[in-house]
């Protein structure tokens, strides 16, 4: 009876997607939901899998797991392997654990090695109405694909490992709508940003956050998946975003991707995959796309984000005691001063990488900026880190990093690189880095580094110019 | 897992919004393949005046003085006070690893990043979410009286502080359960076996691409 009155209802994509996976649930609500993919990476899984070793079980279902090394791997001479020895441990470790264990994984060799949140999609291994977990936060990025997408700990790693299960209880649902046409320069990055300068970053602690509205339908994949990727810089564990004739052409044809007649079948019930009209969202935040600028963060954190064409914020205008403290400390770690404008900002570093923005769309877009020019004289490091070995022979294939390097970038071998610079490549204390990745906390690129936080473009057109510009003006 | 029923300790303040799980623990002690031995690199960049790596010895370097935890009255504490979106950013279970490792076994604050908090119970560590004004109140009464203490009591869900003073606070039964008993999540789920396996069926039919 219930199943069929909640049928009737108008439900949200997160109310179809959650529906659909639940085998039990507890009196408290606490469920159990299945889980159809299962990404894993070297830093978050070993203490999984000892685990199992330990307490001698088995992966339940080893075709739901894709294995990568991402974060650890160097961007540089990769054929002669990891230098540091800790970081090498982990990356054999991962290796080997995935040989005894029969899980597929693309070693650091396979062209098709890459980033865990790149490679997903690239491979068409994320698939809409899928659930997809990762030992990593930016697991919301799979959600641009009408799939169930979060992050998760190891200790959950290793309990879908063993189960295909994760315990889990159904949160509230936010949409946020984003109406209208993006101004020139602005990109999926700058919504991203825009949203999270607006909710906060605990904005959506203990939501889902369905992203729609008609300028989130006109973007591609690659942008979608950039705005999901940051719905965990918002707070929410997972974003999503309905299955279109985007999400089906972006799907069909690659490797993971059901073929024929199952294709077909896939698609029908793909194209229910939306929020039914007059679907109920416990908070609803619109945005008019039309006023929304190319954004660069300030702080660390990234909901310290203000408009290229602004000013640093002054702390002492803000009323709120424990953000006016939090905005000092901030200015004083950035080496930043108060009601400094944006564009006189200089910067040492350029970071082009990432899950967020290392996609070919994303390469591309910043080629156009950097093409017949040079990185400035004050900028001491400009690097393109593409997300996986495939972007990175798709861009060659198209010249983009003769562009790069005629302009005096380096162009890397793929991976996590310094956007948690667990890897060689990091900011020195004090270096100003100008990144389109997705933290700008103390120490992410670095221990004493600066992170400013900003879109593909913005990032090439401040290594061109030495500091930041407004790319709308271009 | 270990238990968390009643617990009588030392409070240190940690007066800051928004402290990410990169200053909990940060990236490069990662690298680690293990669960154990994060404790002397919790807080690393804030706790020391140098950088530190994995595997060094941690005894001989420099401490920052003006950081709380340094603070004479603070060593031992159990229980760390903190402020609003406590835990946000980076998955890594490797920060309820640092924070256990180093001894704490509840935190108290305004509010809880979802992945952290989640990871907290999954090791034994107990996450209080209080309103602002009380977290702001213990603030205040942890600054005023060196050697404070309190007394949290899950099966009741209370924190007793030494005036007398009992804040009651809301914990999921489910997990609560568990953690009252130490239970191991998988074992727990494997109870399950034949409904996950009929689950699965019924999936593979509806959806036989997947
Ligand atoms: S690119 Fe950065 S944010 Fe993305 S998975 Fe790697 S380390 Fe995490």
């Amino acid at each position: 009876m219930k199943a069929k009155r909640n049928n009737m209802k108008a439900q949200t994509l997160y109310d179809k997607l959650w529906n659909a996976h639940v085998v039990r649930q507890e009196a408290d609500g606490t469920a159990l939901i299945y889980i159809d993919r299962h990404l894993v990476h070297e830093v978050t899984s070993p203490q999984a899998f000892e685990g199992l070793k330990l307490a001698g079980r088995k992966v339940w279902r080893t075709a739901s797991i894709l294995a990568v090394a991402d974060h650890n791997v160097p961007t540089t001479a990769r054929a002669q392997g990891i230098a540091d020895p800790v970081s090498r441990l982990q990356v054999e470790t991962l290796d080997s654990n995935c040989a005894e264990f029969g899980v597929n994984e693309f070693k650091m060799s396979d062209v098709r090695q890459g980033i865990v949140h790149v490679i997903g999609p690239e491979q068409g291994a994320t698939l809409p109405g899928m659930t997809v977990v990762c030992g990593d936060s930016h697991t919301s990025t799979h959600g641009a694909f009408a799939a169930l997408a979060f992050g998760i700990g190891t200790s959950e790693v290793e309990h879908v490992m063993a189960t295909q299960c994760l315990l889990t209880k159904k949160t509230k649902a936010m949409q946020v709508l984003v109406n209208g046409t993006l101004g020139k320069g602005v990109t999926a990055k700058d919504i991203a940003l825009a949203v999270i300068g607006k909710i906060g970053t605990a904005g959506g602690t203990g939501y889902a956050i369905e992203f729609a509205g008609t300028t989130i339908r006109g973007l591609s994949m690659e942008g979608r998946m950039t705005v999901c990727n940051m719905a965990i810089e918002a707070g929410a564990r997972a974003g999503m975003i309905a299955a279109d004739y985007t999400t089906i052409n972006y799907l069909k044809g690659r490797p993971f991707a059901p073929q024929g007649e199952l294709w077909d079948k896939a698609v029908a019930y793909w194209h229910t995959l939306h929020s039914d009209e007059g679907a109920q969202f416990d908070q609803v935040v619109k945005l008019d796309a039309a006023q929304i600028k190319p954004q660069v963060t300030w702080g660390t954190s990234p909901e310290m984000v203000v408009a290229v064409d602004g000013r640093v914020p002054d702390p002492a205008t803000m009323s709120d005691a424990v953000k006016r403290q939090a905005a000092e400390r901030a200015l004083q770690y950035m080496g930043l001063a108060a009601n400094t404008p944006i564009a006189e900002i200089r910067i040492d570093k350029v970071f082009i990488g990432s899950c967020t923005n290392s996609r070919i769309e994303d390469l591309r877009a910043a080629a156009v900026i950097a093409q017949g020019k040079h990185v400035a004289a004050n900028v001491k490091l400009a690097m393109v880190v593409p997300g996986s070995g495939l972007v990175k022979r798709q861009a060659e294939q198209e010249g983009l990093d003769k562009i790069f390097i005629a302009a005096g970038f380096e162009w890397r071998e793929p991976g996590c690189s310094m956007c948690l610079a667990m890897n060689d490549d990091k900011l020195s204390p004090g270096e100003r880095c100008a990144s389109t990745s997705n933290r700008n906390f103390e120490g992410r690129q670095g221990q004493g580094g600066r992170t400013h936080l900003v879109s593909p473009e913005m990032a090439a057109a401040a290594a061109i110019s030495g500091h930041f510009v407004d790319v709308s003006k271009l | 897992m270990q238990k968390f029923t009643m617990l009588n300790g030392l409070v240190a303040p940690l007066d800051r919004a928004n402290v990410d799980t990169d200053a909990i623990i940060p990236k490069q002690f990662l690298k680690s393949i293990k669960r154990s031995g994060f404790g002397p690199n919790l807080f690393d960049e804030w706790r020391y005046l140098d950088h530190g790596e994995p595997g060094r010895d941690n005894s001989g370097r420099p401490l920052n003085p003006d950081f709380v935890l340094n603070q004479p009255r603070y060593k031992g504490a159990q229980i760390l006070l903190a402020r609003e979106n406590f835990g946000c950013g980076s998955s890594r279970e490797h920060a309820p690893w640092a924070l256990g490792d180093y001894g704490f076994r509840a935190i108290i604050a305004t509010s809880f990043a979802d992945i952290f908090f989640n990871n907290c119970f999954k090791n034994g560590l107990l996450p209080i979410r209080l309103a602002a004004e009380q977290v702001d109140e213990l603030f205040k009464a942890v600054a005023a009286h060196a050697g404070y203490k309190l007394a949290i009591d899950l099966e009741q869900q209370t924190i007793s502080a030494l005036d007398g003073k009992v804040y009651k606070f809301e914990v999921e039964t489910f997990r609560k359960h568990c953690l009252l008993n130490g239970l191991d999540d998988i074992g727990l789920t494997l109870q399950h076996v034949d409904e996950i396996k009929s689950y699965e069926a019924m999936h593979r039919a509806a959806q036989p691409w997947l």
